[in-house]
């Protein structure tokens, strides 16, 4: 399998084309049958490899497939090769075994929709992009797929296109996508102008020479990149607004997958990162701050899907918290567990709009638990995973970042961190005990058609529960789990958590920061419960008691209407000069370059007619003038003649007699 | 009697000539001039034909008499069609030729 790994991006592609071509007029309804068996095809065949690889010591984990040299222009070679190790083992397993429970899922959900064919085939698409990206083995190749599954978010963010608010999601997603992916291709650029290379394998292995400015710039431009496609501080406004799509791709694309591609590239090339520790603090500091920032927004957003999307942007910040303070193992262990809970949840918000005839705003929910159970129970086991209740796995991971944080030193960092985690669980049973719990605030024609979703929509959230609950194991105990080990060939020294038994006098402490982390979390469900269940006007006195900030809050801080007056309408104005340029004059120029032409032939008209004709016409006015004058000697009469010969004679002898 | 004489007399029959066939409406009588010139011409021949003691002068003019008749035949019949076509001796309205 190993060597045949081309496979596993390649069926999904097939699966895109050939549903591109046909779905619409051919395959339509069926659709599902190609894309949920390319798919289920990856995933079966990412599990083949995952298992060929462990079949190899640990230290050879790490092969190259290379395909065929895709580029070659003098020194600049890029091929079009995979590399598999640990890292794009752990990646494939969570793209393809998540995305092939969301395909399942979208069968239900998408289930007699127009574009149903469409659909289908933008989700493969997605999933071939992902794969590529993932299994690149150079920064271009790594690069096509980061600006595909862009496209691919755009194309399903503006899925139903002829809403406005949905084709505009779409196109501000990928334009504040663009500008991270300005700074990536920047550092591709700058990458290949240090190393003259732009493999992975050549690259990280002259690391060390590059000299830390270098280093730095590459990998601040590297961020700038993965901000853009994981939704950190300052490019993170696309993903609130990117909830115009449908539910699965949500769950997919803006939970799971896409916004992680900037994890997973840091991670993979953390060698330069660990380089470049100023860096490393800005990753560390941004992902705290992005993480705290966006708790406090979700905090008071009533769509439920918003409040999920924040809480996306929120744990991707820990994510980066991760990174940015060395523990990229734990980077990777959050980014796999939040993929289960934050697709069940969306998932889950599918399943509750279904059952709500599309329904998000949770003040029109309610008391919805004795409806839906199914839904609601998975939906309860993932908020608890997300809060970071053991031993369900949002415990596990989370808890490392923050001990990472904490012991590293970075205190602040910490202390954001464990900010949020109040948060999180506050805001999450916040959701939970709005929609699932309390007295019904449902709309009495909604309410008549309340029903639980069919099994295709369910199975999928019964697994991702089951793997919410189980899927922490793997990093037990913490930083030297199976997960760890299994990932040490690619992180090295910087993977490993500086845990118990390594620092001797750690281990209290440590038990002391997840007792606190879980008092945290226990806390926040705590004041949910209050706020929400036992004393309901408290949330209504609160906002009005802090009205300002609660303003503030709900209108996200007014970050978009600052954007769009420094950024967009600046951006328009000047598109519009730009337009008025090329209208006024440059067309202005063409135009009277036009003009001229034809005056300069009227000119030339009139000098043909008036001095051309008339010079032709006067010479032969002037000749028939002056035949008209000689004719006249032609008088027909012999004596004039003679007379002529006489008046010639008498001239010559004139002449002659005069000599 | 003196060669000038003859000249003279030569000179003015030459001139009457050349004027009368210059200025006479009638065909024939333009006819008769360009006889009168001839004759002139002859007189001057035979008078330095004279006064040189040589007959040169007087065989030219045997010619120039001979010439003058065949001339005068094809000149009268040429004549004698152009009035019957006519039906007018006036030089005048012999135009034909005129532009």
């Amino acid at each position: 399998m190993l060597d045949k790994i081309y496979l596993i991006p390649f069926l999904p592609g097939l699966g895109a084309l050939l549903l591109g071509l046909f779905g619409p007029r051919y395959i339509r309804e069926k659709s599902h049958w190609i894309a949920c068996t390319t798919l289920g095809l990856s995933f079966l065949f990412s599990v083949v490899a995952f298992f060929e690889l462990l079949q190899l010591p640990a230290a050879e984990r790490s092969l190259e497939v290379i395909l065929y040299q895709w580029i070659e222009v003098g020194q600049f070679k890029a091929s079009l090769g995979f590399q598999i190790d640990p890292l794009s083992v752990v990646m494939l397993l969570v793209v393809t075994g998540v995305g092939f429970l969301i395909h399942i899922y979208s069968i239900g959900y998408m289930h007699g929709e127009k574009g149903y064919a469409r659909f289908f085939t933008y989700l493969n698409l997605f999933a071939f992009s992902m794969l590529i990206l993932v299994l690149a083995n150079n920064f271009l190749l790594l690069f096509v797929g980061w600006e595909a599954v862009g496209l691919c978010s755009y194309l399903l963010i503006g899925y139903w296109f002829e809403k406005h608010s949905a084709s505009e999601a779409g196109k501000k997603a990928f334009l504040v996508n663009r500008v991270g992916d300005f700074g990536f291709a920047l550092a591709v650029m700058l990458i290949f102008a240090t190393f003259g290379t732009i493999s992975f394998t050549e690259v990280f292995h002259r690391a060390p020479e590059a000299s830390v400015g270098v280093l730095t710039a590459i990998t601040l431009l590297l961020f700038m990149g993965a901000c853009g496609k994981s939704a950190q501080i300052p490019l993170y406004v696309w993903l609130p607004d990117a909830m115009e799509g449908p539910t699965p791709v949500s769950a997919l694309i803006h939970a799971a997958t896409m916004v992680t591609a900037g994890i997973y590239m840091i991670a993979r090339t953390h060698i330069l990162f660990s380089l470049a520790p100023f860096t490393l603090s800005l990753i560390a500091i941004i992902g705290a701050a992005t993480a705290l920032f966006a708790a406090t927004i979700a905090l008071v957003q009533n769509d439920i899907k918003r409040i999920l999307a924040y809480s996306t942007i929120s744990q991707l910040g820990y994510m980066f918290m991760a990174l940015g303070v060395g523990a990229f193992t734990a980077g990777i262990f959050h980014l796999m567990t939040h993929a289960f809970f934050k697709a069940l949840l969306f998932l889950g918000a599918g399943s509750v709009m279904h059952a709500l005839s599309g329904e998000l705003d949770i003040r029109k929910m309610g008391g919805l638990a004795r409806h839906i159970p199914k839904t609601a129970i998975t939906f309860v086991i993932a908020a608890i995973a997300i809060a970071g209740i053991p031993p369900l796995a949002g415990f596990w991971s989370k808890d490392e970042i923050l001990w990472s944080a904490f012991h590293s030193g970075n205190t602040l960092v910490w202390a954001l961190g464990a900010l949020t985690v109040l948060m999180t669980a506050f805001y999450m049973f916040r959701l939970v005990f709005q929609v699932f719990y309390g007295k019904s605030r449902v709309v009495p024609e909604v309410a008549h058609h309340i029903h639980e979703s069919p099994s295709v929509m369910t199975y999928p959230l019964m697994i991702l529960a089951f793997l919410s609950i189980i899927g922490g194991f793997v990093g037990i105990p913490p930083g030297r789990g199976a997960f760890h080990s299994f990932l040490s060939p690619v992180f090295g020294e910087h993977g490993e958590t500086h845990s118990l038994a390594s620092l001797g006098g750690g281990l209290g402490l440590e038990y002391i920061m997840m007792f606190i982390s879980v008092l945290l979390g226990a806390a926040g469900i705590g004041i949910a419960y209050l706020f929400y269940i036992k004393n309901p006007q408290l949330p209504g006195r609160l906002a009005k008691s802090l009205a300002v900030p609660y303003k503030i809050l709900l209108n996200k801080y007014f970050v978009d209407e600052f954007y769009s007056r420094t950024l967009v309408r600046p951006g328009i104005r000047l598109a519009n000069f730009f337009r008025r340029f090329d209208q006024v004059i440059i067309d202005g120029i063409v135009n009277g370059v036009s003009q001229l032409t034809v005056f300069t032939s009227f000119l030339s008209k009139l000098f043909d007619d008036h001095f051309v004709d008339g010079f032709v016409n006067d010479v032969g006015d002037g000749i028939a003038g002056f035949g008209r004058r000689v004719r006249r000697f032609q008088t027909g009469l012999v004596q004039n003649y003679a007379l002529y010969i006489v008046l010639g004679v008498a001239a010559m002898l004139t002449i002659f007699l005069l000599r | 009697m003196p060669t000038s004489h003859l000249l003279l007399l030569s000179a003015l029959l030459f001139i009457i000539g050349t004027v009368g066939f210059l200025i006479r409406r009638n065909v024939l009588v333009v006819l008769m001039s360009i006889e009168l010139i001839l004759n002139a011409v002859n007189i001057n021949l035979v008078t330095f034909s004279r006064n040189f003691a040589s007959l040169n002068g007087q065989i030219f003019a045997l010619f120039v008499i001979t010439v003058t008749a065949a001339e005068v035949a094809v000149a009268l019949a040429i004549v004698v069609s152009l009035v019957r076509n006519r039906e007018t001796v006036d030089t005048e309205k012999m135009n034909l030729m005129k532009w």
